[in-house]
């Protein structure tokens, strides 16, 4: 019998990662919005996440649903030590959601230009402090949270909280990189000139962090002979932020934005170094959260056709909406 | 059970949250097939009357499907944030329906929406209306996994409970096809597409008394006007079998409905009145003598359980019940005739003219958000006190939280849902206003990019909607 719970441990982790990929840049547009120089330049950076925010967005959606299905204890208690972030969160990505077509339909843009930016910041902050104080960890006694409701509220989450707010923004403006031309695009490389380089700097602060967070997190990272496994870690994160920079100096348009994606892959791949094989660090495993076999391997046969067929359909939506975006045009 | 504990708040957040959540669905569900109608009929006959038609209702579907996908992301959440009891001994049988909902049906939505919305030149009409047809099957499957869902919190088969006490599933197929599933999901799909029906019924007979020979107007409204006098009938049959299903599996429920306390044989049929719980009688009553037996169980002298059959801990709030299931069987009366007498109108070839009919049709715009949202208070205050049927109270269910925590949330989301989705309400009125007509352009096109600022109606209307600058 296949390890379901480690599969399904990988799948999450996944959706999760995909998650942050895919909202991370359309998050960093609003994040980035209150910095755009003009109406007509708000009106681009927009458009170009018009077609795919919601799909984008559906994987936050899959990645509760999943952890509700396959990890259901492990749900339950991190939802609810994470109430007020999260609570947070939820009503930020409903104000900067409907921005996306109230702005066209309201007789003034300007506030719900400030929604679809506060409620990007606040969203990506939210999930900064939520990251934050998983990795810090969360005190459980009797398969339900036991702590208190402040408890995700320390410095180190606050830390990431802002980590994640300039990595989604470095995100956002190597995505309008791509997108666009002439003004907007000069502006998007500034913006991922300051983002690049806070988000390296908040990296190497996170990851040192991190390992004092908990001593098995130190033993995974500096103990012979894990060492092995761990040290391509830091080399590669070298070599992705050299061509981030590198790629930026040169004013090449779509080497800034995998460069940036390679650094939030890595950095993901490094948590879940120090996590496995805990779910709910310091105390609950992938294996003592996981639903019964009956639901996983339910939920593992449609996981396994559908999840293939949505990447699938997914690319020919971007692929349809690919290309520099026509600044006289809009898709209203 | 005090009146502001957590678990008071947190069933008040759910019932505020849901409630606002699930009118986007009833509307959008109907929308999406109806645009999916509309599209084909233009592919299939040319008429331009139909791609004009589906352009202006597709505005509106997008300003819909945008707030029912944020309303719905907080749903997913509440489940961990506010019933962790739930969650933890239920979702090895829920989780996965949920999560079959994302897989088959979200991302399909959100994966063909934007090319729906503003990919017709880049695709090609055949690709555009494929798109559109996933859409539409998307809103229809998410209904399948949310109502199975549903219905198993309603009517549990299939399953087992292991060592730490959660609900597993002994036989999936037993557990997604409970009992009372394929009578939920009939009867919400047609409210679904009756909700629609009317709404767009209403804005046609609105521009239709204001010049009864536009055409795209009368396009909807005809279109409409069948819809209501099929469906609304069909939904009268569906909706007697779900009751009867109901007192198979949930005879209290039932008994709390209809506001009968004492069981008896010949249980007369309560038409109005005020149950009262205290008292365990109601009062008022105004009651047809055995035709609640006769309905129930078909025989005059058929026996039918009172609620004072079950411990007085088990029973649902009956006031609240009895009357939310009148005002739901009260506004589908309402349908019922409407639908007639559009049927009466049509045979006298006065459809478009006849300004009382268009009248009525205007006032019942909003008939189907009304019956959904007092048909789901029947059946989820008809379920309580359990979150599972008979098998986990709902006391149980709710997380370990403090009521101050609940309480903030609860208000920031009453103040947000309020200023969010008020402001929707009005855009779309907004844009049921503009009268419809057989140009209506496309919201994608390659029109220029509008200045922020006040502008006259017919400005708004030519920028929004542009000229063709070409396009790609």
């Amino acid at each position: 019998m296949p390890d379901l719970a480690f599969i399904w441990a990988g799948l999450i982790a996944f959706a999760v990662l995909a998650y942050v990929l895919f909202d991370g840049f359309d998050l960093g547009i609003g994040i980035l919005f209150p910095f755009l120089g003009s109406d007509a330049e708000r009106d681009q950076a927009i458009n170009s996440v018009a077609p795919v925010w919601d799909g984008n967005e559906t994987w936050l959606v899959l990645g509760g649903g999943g952890l509700l299905a396959a990890f259901p204890v492990a749900y339950a208690i991190i939802l609810t030590a994470l109430y007020a972030p999260l609570t947070a969160m939820l009503l930020a990505l409903i104000f900067r959601g409907v921005a996306f077509e109230f702005r066209w339909r309201a007789l003034r843009k300007r506030p719900w230009d400030w929604a679809f930016a506060g409620g990007s910041m606040l969203a990506t902050f939210a999930q900064g402090i939520a990251l934050g104080a998983l990795v810090q960890g969360i005190a459980v006694s009797d398969r339900t949270y036991a702590g208190g409701w402040w408890d995700w509220l320390t410095p180190f989450s606050l830390v990431t909280g802002v980590a994640l707010l300039v990595g989604y923004a470095l995100l956002g403006a190597t995505w309008l990189v791509l997108k666009t031309q002439a003004h907007l695009q000069e502006r998007a490389f500034r913006f991922a000139w300051i983002t690049g380089l806070g988000t390296l700097a908040l990296v190497g602060v996170v990851s040192l962090w991190t390992p004092l967070m908990n001593p098995q997190f130190m033993a995974r990272w500096f103990a012979w002979p894990a060492m092995l496994y761990t040290a391509p870690m830091p080399l590669l994160l070298a070599v992705s932020s050299a061509v981030l920079l590198l790629g930026l100096a040169r004013r090449r348009e779509v080497a800034p934005f995998l460069a940036a994606v390679a650094l939030f892959v890595l950095s993901y791949i490094g948590l879940g170094i120090s996590f496995y094989p805990y779910i709910v660090p310091p105390t609950v495993t992938i294996w003592s959260a996981a639903a019964p076999h009956s639901s996983l391997r339910f939920l593992l046969v449609g996981a396994g056709i559908l999840i293939p067929l949505i990447l699938a359909y997914t690319a020919w939506s971007y692929w349809v909406f690919r290309g520099k975006l026509d600044p006289s045009a809009g898709y209203h | 059970m005090g009146l502001f504990d957590a678990l008071t708040l947190a069933r008040l957040q759910f019932a505020f949250t849901m409630s606002f959540h699930i009118v986007f669905p009833a509307f959008t569900i109907g929308l999406a097939s109806y645009l999916a109608v509309l599209e084909g009929l233009w592919l299939a006959t040319g008429r331009a009357v139909f791609l004009a038609t589906f352009n202006y209702w597709k505005k509106i579907f997008a300003l819909t499907f945008g707030m029912g996908v944020v309303s719905g992301i907080t749903m997913s959440y509440q489940f961990g944030t506010n019933w962790s009891g739930f969650a933890d001994r239920a979702g090895p049988v829920i989780g996965p329906l949920m999560a079959y909902e994302v897989l088959s049906a979200f991302f399909l939505e959100a994966g063909f929406l934007g090319v729906m919305l503003f990919g017709m030149k880049r695709v090609g009409p055949a690709l555009h209306f494929f798109a559109t047809l996933m859409v539409a099957v998307g809103t229809l499957l998410s209904a399948f996994w949310i109502l199975s869902a549903n219905s198993w919190m309603q009517t549990p088969t299939g399953y087992a409970v292991n060592a730490v006490g959660q609900f597993t599933a002994a036989d999936w197929w037993a557990v997604i096809f409970n009992p009372s599933f394929p009578y939920r999901l009939i009867h919400m799909v047609l409210a679904a597409y009756l909700t629609t029906a009317f709404v767009v019924g209403a804005v046609a007979a609105f521009h239709l008394l204001r010049d009864a020979g536009n055409e795209a107007a009368r396009v909807m409204f005809s279109m409409a006007m069948w819809m209501a006098a099929l469906v609304a009938p069909m939904q009268v049959v569906a909706g007697d079998l779900h009751g009867l299903n109901t007192l198979e599996h949930q005879p209290a429920k039932i008994a709390a409905i209809e506001g009968h306390f004492e069981t008896r044989r010949g249980q007369p049929l309560i038409l109005l009145g005020w149950p009262d719980l205290a008292a365990a009688t109601t009062r008022y009553a105004v009651e047809v003598p055995r035709l609640g037996s006769l309905i129930l169980t078909h025989d005059w002298n058929g026996e039918v359980q009172g609620l004072k059959f079950w411990p007085r801990q088990d029973w649902p709030n009956s006031p609240l019940v009895f009357w939310s299931f009148r005002a739901m069987v009260g506004v589908g009366a309402l349908m019922v005739f409407t639908g007639v007498w559009s049927l009466w109108s049509r045979w006298r070839r006065r459809l478009y003219e006849g300004v009382w009919l268009l009248r009525l049709a205007v006032v019942m715009g909003p008939s189907g958000f009304v019956a959904v949202l007092a048909g789901w208070i029947t059946t989820e205050a008809g379920r309580q006190p359990y979150t599972v049927y008979g098998l986990l109270r709902t006391g149980q269910a709710v997380s370990p939280i403090d009521a101050q925590a609940v309480a903030a949330s609860l208000l920031a989301f009453i103040a947000a849902y309020f200023a969010v989705f008020g402001a929707g309400l009005l855009y779309i009125v907004r844009l049921m206003g503009h009268t419809p007509r057989t140009d209506e352009l496309d919201i994608e096109a390659g029109a220029p990019l509008r200045a922020a600022g006040i502008m006259s109606a017919p400005a708004l209307e030519q920028s929004e909607h542009g000229a063709g600058s070409g396009g790609s």
